[in-house]
């Protein structure tokens, strides 16, 4: 499904005359405060005039040591901390993380949980997207769409909130399963999101998608050709934009992904506009999803957890009430041993492909966890698209590449 | 089970990486998620090239590393691949024997950031690259964190801090003080 540009006839603006300022470099720090950086993202600039000459993003002011971390805390421990990665949409990592360990272990979550699953990773993927139009709005001159996003966003939390008791940070994905069943209120919740949401999504695409402003600061800038796109690693929206129909869903599918109908959308020019128009795509797509799993839902009954005691957790209610339960239990938070080897998997998130690569020596605590994050490839590209720029088009660029800097600095 | 279908058995891509690699000497097992190819150092890059050039691996998932402490030697380096015209990917592992390898940001500049992270964490020094620095760690830090060998509780976390610090509080004058 190609997206084709239906809009009024583009004229780029003319090319400014002579620059009295010419060949004088200045350098300037952009960030690590700067509220267009998205974060604490540090970009050294130097700068002809208005002209980008060369950029160094500088990366690490959010290194918590995350793949450090799990070294000592354990499989089952590290949960919690794969929230904090990419924050915008914290159910989206524990699904990915917990595909890699059920992978490893040769288990398999239960229909009802993978159904759930989709549901939850296709809601968090709408949840990063409108982080993206947020932001990327509002750095651009746009501040009602950033208001329209967050008030959308907000019914995301409001469903995710009813569902795991928390705004953020829920860890509710374990391995073999869910740490519990979805329940009526949140599936009418989800029922009212869908049917609110398409309306609200299109007066964001009317504001913006027609904007002379909006098609000003995005046609045409940024431009990525499908080669530098594979050459860089990148994946995702951005991959996408660049006309490469790929999508970790459809190529290589997890939970039951490959009996949902949905499109996959690419651009055709690979600038920032093409990947705006994709992801605004991507969230209609989401959305099907959403309905496709929620009509699933009730026609998929069962548990949400798989029983398996060497891996996955007890039913809470039997902890309380049998010993040998509470021992597994016990077992399984604090001495996990999953079989020795190594494995990766990769998923579709809404930056890219998330992935995964743990590494067992058969002890209880991982010998590797290294997280790919796609954020910090997405970095990666922004010297190579910003050279030759304006100074104006960085803030263009730092939003359509869509990055949260949890993952990229771990 | 849908995620087996994910993994291409290792039959169906065995005859195009034979091909591609040709006589380098190789070794291919299967993990759970994939092949992995096994090579020695002095093989590394020519099999990186003809996995990307023969076997149509165009894009470098990520470059890192596995620290087998107190086993030596201690690192193994491993380079995921991923093939978007065969739906596959190849992970291949090379243990190093010392604390340096080649880059392959020539086959992919993606891996540049990655092979950076990898010397920031681990200390392998990858000859050729362009700009090899620190990545996630400040510039001057003297030590690899992810080494099996650094505490989990860090090593005086704020050195540079207070370095800095005493550099500032020194160059104060009495009227600033």
């Amino acid at each position: 499904m190609t997206l084709t540009k239906q809009v009024f006839e583009y004229v780029p603006a003319p090319p400014e005359g002579d620059d009295p300022l010419h060949g004088e470099l200045l350098t300037l720090n952009m960030g690590p405060q700067h509220p267009a950086t998205h974060g604490v993202l540090r970009i050294v600039v130097t700068l002809d005039g208005e002209r980008i000459v060369e950029c160094d993003p500088v990366v690490g002011y959010l290194h918590r040591g995350k793949e450090k971390s799990a070294e000592s805390l354990g499989w089952h421990k590290f949960f919690p901390h794969t929230d904090r990665l990419d924050y915008v949409q914290p159910l989206m990592n524990n699904v990915g993380y917990a595909l890699a360990l059920e992978q490893l272990a040769g288990i398999e979550a239960p229909p009802r949980a993978q159904v759930i699953r989709v549901l939850l990773m296709e809601l968090s993927r709408i949840m990063g997207h409108l982080i993206y139009l947020g932001t990327q709005s509002i750095d651009l001159g746009a501040v009602t769409i950033f208001f329209y996003a967050f008030k959308e966003r907000e019914k995301l939390y409001e469903i995710v909130d009813a569902y795991t008791g928390h705004r953020m940070n829920n860890t509710y994905v374990r391995i073999g399963g869910l740490y519990a069943d979805v329940d009526e209120k949140v599936e009418r919740l989800i029922e009212e999101f869908l049917v609110e949401f398409p309306k609200g999504l299109d007066d964001m695409d009317k504001l913006l998608t027609r904007n002379r402003i909006w098609n000003d600061r995005n046609r045409d800038i940024g431009v990525l050709s499908r080669a530098d796109a594979l050459a860089m690693s990148l994946t995702g929206p951005v991959l996408r934009g660049s006309g490469v129909e790929w999508d970790l869903r459809r190529a290589q599918p997890y939970c039951g992904y490959e009996s949902y109908d949905f499109d996959v959308p690419t651009g055709a020019s690979g600038d920032c506009y093409d990947r705006y128009l994709v992801r605004m795509e991507e969230m209609r797509q989401s959305c099907r999803i959403v309905r496709q799993a929620l009509d699933r839902l009730k026609s998929t009954p069962g548990d949400v957890l798989v029983e398996d005691r060497r891996f996955v957790l007890p039913p809470k209610g039997l902890v309380h009430t049998s010993m040998e339960e509470l021992i597994f239990q016990f077992k399984v938070v604090t001495d996990l041993r999953l079989p020795k080897g190594q494995s990766y998997r990769g998923i579709e998130s809404s930056k890219g492909e998330l992935g995964f690569f743990v590494a067992s020596d058969g002890s209880s605590t991982p010998l590797r966890c290294h997280i790919r994050a796609p954020g910090l490839m997405n970095i990666q590209a922004l010297p190579m698209l910003a050279k030759g720029r304006l100074f104006s088009d960085m803030v263009s660029l730092i939003g359509s590449m869509d990055f949260v800097m949890g993952e990229v600095d771990r | 089970m849908s995620d087996a279908d994910a993994n291409t058995p290792l039959a169906a891509s065995a005859p195009r990486f034979a091909a591609a690699l040709g006589a380098l000497p190789h070794c291919i097992s299967q993990s759970p998620d994939g092949p992995v190819i096994e090579v020695e150092l002095a093989n590394l890059h020519a099999v990186l090239r003809a996995l990307r050039d023969g076997a149509g691996f165009e894009l470098c998932s990520f470059v890192t590393c596995i620290d087998h402490y107190p086993t030596t030697p201690r690192f193994a380096l491993h380079h995921q691949l991923l093939s978007l015209a065969h739906n596959d990917r190849v992970r291949v592992r090379c243990v190093l024997p010392g604390e340096s390898a080649p880059t392959c940001t020539d086959l992919w500049p993606g891996a540049n950031y990655m092979e950076r992270e990898c010397f920031d964490m681990f200390g392998v020094r990858f000859g050729g690259h362009p700009d090899l620095r620190r990545l996630l760690m400040p510039d001057g830090y003297d030590h690899h964190p992810l080494r099996k060998e650094f505490p989990h509780q860090g090593i005086e976390p704020d050195r540079l801090y207070r370095q800095w610090d005493r550099a500032r509080r020194a160059s104060w004058t009495d009227d600033a003080r």
